[in-house]
């Protein structure tokens, strides 16, 4: 009997080993990326933002109907001329696929910048720096960095925003829509060799 | 009937072996030290408060244990987020002025393997200093020790919850030294290509509440001027 209780103990071992080796204690879920390739090679992927039900937060001392109710945004002369929100991003399906923020800041030390951050949990991050000023209805810019996925990827970025045309009772006010275009960042060479 | 029982008692004497373990294995334990603690670069830190209702913004999917701030915050809910958090906070000085805000993105991570002591998430910090710049960090964060050191012994705790004093680097990576990557966007720090760590020091924990008294602090490196100057001309010259 104690032979069957040493087994006992090696199995309990190794199950505990094996479970923690073989069953994934974290599983994102992942939707189908919506990539498209374009004519002068590179990804191009769609993002959107619907306004006003994805907006989590606005970051404003001047916003008249602060977001969410009750927030206590910092009353510090420092923050004069920026604007903060926080979304849920959303691919070209109109499924939420991560959050986003963005920043609006113009100061004398910094002049005018325009930046997003995009984190899709089961992909990575990117962070996208536009040009102030817009020009044919929107900006572009570019992603100055991205972690994981788009960590080999270099790219340009633009955001354009869409009013709703449709009149729908329950249509959002609009879309902010990024279109983000990405082609590797190793040379062509290296790339073959990794293949 | 004997042997059955004899390999059930078995079976459950060597995962309860193997759990304890794991739990006590010191190969397992962070090193304490900071490894940007032997940096000769100029560093500088911003500290915060890692509890949720000091936070500007916390949301999560709601049935964690931190409750989102403000009570009306959207929540992520839906499935491809439901394992993220957002938390948008003031952002002090070393002289505890404040400098700014930050905003956190984290999500679990896929690469968690308890077996080798690694409870990961996935991370990025975005400043906003608006004497200075903006910036993003990327990081990958080990709570392993947090886990082991805080969390488990408040749920055993007959108090509901646990005190004391801990302090804790979390970045772990992706930097070759466990050390997360800065990239300047604007400002003093565009261009800016750099490391840095957070690390965490928590007082009291709540089993209801999560972190009831924890800080947090980013310890950013800012290379010399004239470093950059060399690697850029390196860069240049290199064929």
């Amino acid at each position: 009997m104690i032979k069957t209780y040493i087994t006992g103990i090696v199995l309990g071992v190794a199950g505990v080993i094996a479970a923690l080796n073989f069953v994934p204690l974290v599983d994102q879920h992942r939707e189908v990326s919506v990539i498209s390739v374009t004519p002068n090679g590179g990804n191009s992927e769609s993002f959107q933002v619907n306004i006003p039900m994805d907006r989590i937060m606005v970051g404003d001392q001047d916003s008249k109907s602060p977001k969410p109710p009750g927030i206590a945004w910092p009353e510090s002369s420092m923050l004069d001329g920026s604007r903060t929100e926080l979304f849920k991003l959303r691919n070209s399906r109109n499924t939420v696929i991560g959050v986003a923020s963005r920043l609006a800041a113009n100061n004398d030390k910094l002049g005018s910048v325009v930046e997003w951050v995009v984190h899709l949990p089961a992909r990575g991050s990117m962070y996208i720096s536009l040009a102030p000023e817009a020009a044919d209805g929107g900006r572009s810019g570019e992603m100055r960095a991205g972690t994981r996925e788009f960590d080999s990827l270099i790219g340009t970025v633009s955001e354009r925003w869409i009013a709703d045309t449709t009149g729908a009772a329950d249509a959002p006010a609009g879309r902010i829509e990024l279109v983000a275009t990405f082609v590797s960042n190793k040379p062509i060479d290296q790339e073959e060799s990794v293949e | 009937m004997r042997f059955l029982i004899a390999l059930i008692l078995g079976i459950v004497t060597g995962a309860a072996a193997a759990i304890g373990f794991l739990y006590y294995n010191p190969i397992t334990s962070q090193v304490a030290l900071s490894p940007l603690s032997v940096s000769d670069q100029h560093q500088f830190s911003l500290n915060y408060s890692a509890v949720a209702d000091h936070a500007i913004v916390y949301t999560n999917n709601g049935e964690s244990r931190m409750h989102p701030h403000p009570a009306k915050v959207l929540q992520l809910w839906e499935a491809p987020i439901r394992q993220t958090e957002a938390l948008v906070t003031l952002l002090r000085d070393a002289r505890n002025q404040p400098a700014g805000f930050g905003i956190k993105f984290s999500s679990r991570s896929e690469r968690t393997r308890l077996l080798s002591g690694e409870a990961l998430v996935d991370s990025v910090w975005y400043v906003f200093l608006p004497d200075q710049g903006t910036m993003l960090i990327a990081q990958s964060e080990n709570y392993w020790n947090f886990l082991r050191d805080i969390v488990v012994p408040a749920q055993w705790g007959t108090g509901n919850g646990w005190k004391g004093s801990w302090h804790g680097t979390i970045t772990n990576g992706p930097g070759a030294l466990g050390t997360a990557r800065v990239y300047g966007g604007s400002g003093a720090f565009l261009g800016l290509e750099s490391e840095a760590i957070e690390s965490l020091t928590a007082k009291a924990y709540s089993v209801e509440l999560g972190p009831v008294a924890m800080d947090g602090q980013l310890t950013i490196e800012l290379p010399r001027r004239d470093d950059e100057l060399e690697n850029s001309t390196a860069n240049s010259v290199s064929p």
